[in-house]
């Protein structure tokens, strides 16, 4: 290794440090913010003049009278500043102990429940801890606790999960699936419409 | 499992088999002559760099001309990025006030993104500021095309005959840089914005909720980081949980985007080798071993994630599925996460969908299988390929012995120089893993870092190093990686996988290309027929697997075996 190759190295690093690291990172900030402004600000969502969140960040639903979203293992749960999963393995007890007591809230706080039509997302929690969605049968499971709560028919809160289902990519890739913000803001609004 | 999901690998192929097709074709002009539609752009900027670099792009390098360049690159690299990111308190753009960098977390760091691992040691949005994420980037575009140079190097030893010379590797490595990473990361950032991803450079969001609980949501420049994360094999994400986090894959479709960024060039680099040795048949053998390899993987790891965790099963919890939800995101369901999360040990990647910490025993068995077999499924930017033509001199060995021939591969001689050093680069994985994991298990820094108990963290251990040494970067997230002493020690592996492992390759490709062209007669061994395919597949699960499998056996097999008896630790 010569010092003219060090040296053209350094010259190299250095130009690129500066071009890449800032012009890039402006550049594409600039592009995006002109381009898809919305998303390049992180999707937020404002309810009657108020910022509320991202559609694309789960937040914490404990109330009720709202559509619940996954278990998160970040500290607080659905800490957005910090996204993290449980990262217990399978066969560590404490995930047993998660699930079950997950398990015993769900079946608890929508009476009528049995385990067996419980889909494992809703007693999982989740990769990022920020997961925005709920499986469909997920949503379909609470409606009866959710009409019963804000005073609506099981019918008028089935029809409003209905209107929420994004399917598959194609038919084939992902999963359908329900944003459980979405959901309830159309539940609120629902509700003030009355 | 499901119709949908068993098809997903099937279609990823055919499409990948596609753009292998016209990135190679590409590429080929980019390095070996021809023209391209960027070149009254690119051409001008070429000559800009080079003089103000000062270096002599036509000047032809001999093998270790070649690595010493490569190896002042990184090296300067390494020392530019350590001190930026040491430096982070006195430097703008940290809106979010991120503290010092600890030392350890910055040499591993440092290391982690100079040799295209992105083992992350800390939690992206909770440790750096934005101009520190800023910083990485630039390694993630300079980092792959490290390995694209170190494949070009190699596939000129075949390519070339009676020369002492390689190429040139400032122009390969500035060729690389404008030609493909520049225009592509470009493009992608646009389309991952458009799909969702925020990119901007406000300080985190606080919002009270719908319910009306306080929420800072963390955001930046997420999307630029992202492109180049994925298209560079990279793997290093804005946010603690990679793509699994919703500002990085906000739904599917951008995740299968980025599934197709991640295998765009080590595929076109297939393709490549076959346009360079004048032979695209060698190309499909090699594009098939690698893509049975990958299905096999897909599959089993699908299987093992939908039969889920019966655990449950053994203790009377019974849901309305098995699938294995634990670290998995809603939106992707269990199929289309294992073929990202298997794709990310199959390609040198590391970027990951779900948790691997929190996968079945197999599930996660075949993520340590990928990458302990030397991440030859493709593979990360040209080192998946030459490793893979590692395998393959080591394949025609083997078959030279049973009938008694002197080997030969592409037209080359095979001698013993090429086989030894074919068997060196292969020793260095399972050297560094079984060492160090055996070490960390021994000693009590190394104990005091594992977060599950029983079996599972032994895997934890095994999975570190192995991620580490193949460049990877991912991990099963629970062991505490920012301890010193796996800061230290994976920092290692990281730097063995790259430099000694693939320093040896370089060195056949310097012998083979002194060597002439010997023509095919009638007892040449066809290497681009189905048996050849076989072979080379069998040579990769035995000699790169076999020696695994003792630690396989303590780990992941014996947590399965117990799981399955609802055993818990």
């Amino acid at each position: 290794m010569t010092f003219r190759m060090l040296w053209a190295s350094f010259k190299l690093i250095i130009l690129a440090t500066l071009v890449i690291g800032l012009g890039y990172t402006f550049a594409m900030t600039g592009l995006a913010e002109a381009l898809f402004p919305h998303q390049a600000n992180g999707s937020l969502i404002t309810y009657h003049g108020r910022t509320v969140g991202s559609s694309l960040v789960g937040q914490q639903f404990t109330s009720l009278k709202f559509f619940q979203g996954r278990p998160s293992a970040t500290t607080p749960p659905y800490n957005a500043a910090d996204s993290s999963p449980s990262n217990f393995g399978p066969t560590n007890p404490k995930l047993l102990e998660e699930i079950d007591s997950n398990l015993h809230r769900f079946l608890r706080e929508n009476p009528g429940v049995k385990a067996d039509q419980v889909p494992p997302a809703m007693v999982e929690s989740s990769g990022s801890g920020l997961d925005p969605d709920i499986p469909v049968e997920g949503a379909i499971l609470q409606a009866p606790r959710v009409a019963r709560m804000n005073h609506l028919s099981i019918q008028e809160v089935d029809h409003l999960i209905h209107q929420h289902i994004h399917g598959r990519f194609l038919g084939i890739f992902g999963h359908s699936y329900v944003n459980v913000l979405k959901l309830n803001l159309a539940l609120e609004q629902l509700k003030n419409d009355k | 499992m499901t119709w949908q999901g068993l098809l997903q690998p099937f279609l990823l192929m055919a499409v990948v088999a596609l753009i292998a097709w016209g990135m190679g074709t590409y590429m080929y002009r980019v390095f070996e002559g021809g023209h391209t539609f960027l070149d009254p752009i690119m051409v001008p900027l070429e000559r800009g760099i080079y003089r103000f670099v000062g270096i002599d792009p036509d000047q032809e390098m001999r093998w270790t001309t070649y690595v010493f360049a490569l190896l002042a690159v990184n090296l300067i690299g390494f020392i530019v990025l350590f001190i930026l990111l040491e430096i982070q308190t006195v430097l703008p753009l940290n809106p979010a006030h991120q503290a010092h960098v600890p030392f350890w977390v910055g040499w591993n760091t440092a290391i982690s993104f100079v040799t295209n691992t992105n083992w992350q040691a800390y939690a992206g949005e909770a440790t750096l500021s934005y101009l520190s994420q800023a910083w990485l980037v630039v390694q993630q575009f300079l980092s792959p095309i490290t390995g694209i140079c170190l494949f070009l190097a190699v596939a000129r030893g075949f390519s070339r005959q009676s020369s002492n010379t390689l190429g040139n590797f400032w122009r390969d490595f500035v060729r690389a840089l404008l030609w493909i990473s520049i225009p592509l990361a470009v493009i992608a950032t646009i389309v991952l914005v458009a799909l969702g991803s925020p990119q901007n450079l406000h300080p985190y969001t606080h919002v009270t909720t719908l319910q009306g609980l306080h929420q800072i949501i963390a955001q930046g420049p997420v999307a630029s980081m992202t492109a180049i994360m994925q298209l560079g094999d990279n793997g290093g994400g804005f946010f603690n949980a990679n793509a699994a986090h919703p500002f990085i894959a906000p739904n599917v479709v951008s995740l299968l985007f980025q599934l197709l960024l991640g295998f765009a060039v080590p595929a076109g680099c297939i393709y490549l080798f076959g346009k360079m040795i004048k032979d695209t048949r060698q190309s499909r053998a090699i594009f098939a071993a690698m893509a049975v390899l990958f299905l096999a993987g897909a599959l089993i790891m699908y299987h093992f994630e939908s039969a889920g965790n019966t655990v449950l099963t053994a203790h009377h919890i019974t849901l309305a599925s098995h699938a294995n939800y634990e670290g998995k995101e809603t939106r992707f369901g269990v199929g289309t996460t294992t073929l990202f999360n298997n794709s990310t040990t199959a390609i040198s990647w590391g970027s990951v969908a779900a948790s691997n910490d929190s996968m079945t025993p197999i599930g996660g068995m075949i993520n340590l299988f990928n990458m302990m077999t030397g991440e030859v499924i493709f593979g990360s930017w040209g080192v998946g390929m030459i490793g893979m033509l590692a395998f393959a001199i080591l394949a025609v060995f083997l078959a030279g012995l049973m009938v008694g021939r002197t080997p030969e591969y592409l037209g080359k001689k095979i001698e013993a120089y090429e086989v030894k050093m074919s068997v060196l680069a292969m020793v260095v994985p399972s050297f560094v893993i079984l060492i160090l994991a055996a070490l960390s298990v021994s000693i009590a820094a190394g104990k005091a870092g594992i977060f599950n108990p029983g079996p599972h963290g032994l895997t934890e251990v095994l999975y570190a190093f192995s991620s580490g040494v193949g460049n990877n970067g991912s991990a099963f997230g629970g062991l505490n990686a920012a301890s010193p002493w796996y800061a230290a020690t994976v920092g290692i592996a990281m730097l063995l996988g790259r430099y000694a492992m693939y320093i040896p390759l370089v060195a056949i490709g310097g012998s083979l290309a002194r060597k002439q062209h010997i023509p095919t007669s009638a007892g040449t061994f066809p290497t681009h027929g189905l048996l050849f395919i076989v072979l080379l597949v069998g040579t990769v699960l035995i000699v790169g697997a076999l020696v695994f499998f003792p630690a396989l056996a303590l780990g992941p097999l014996a947590e399965q075996f117990a799981m399955n008896a609802g055993r818990l630790f």
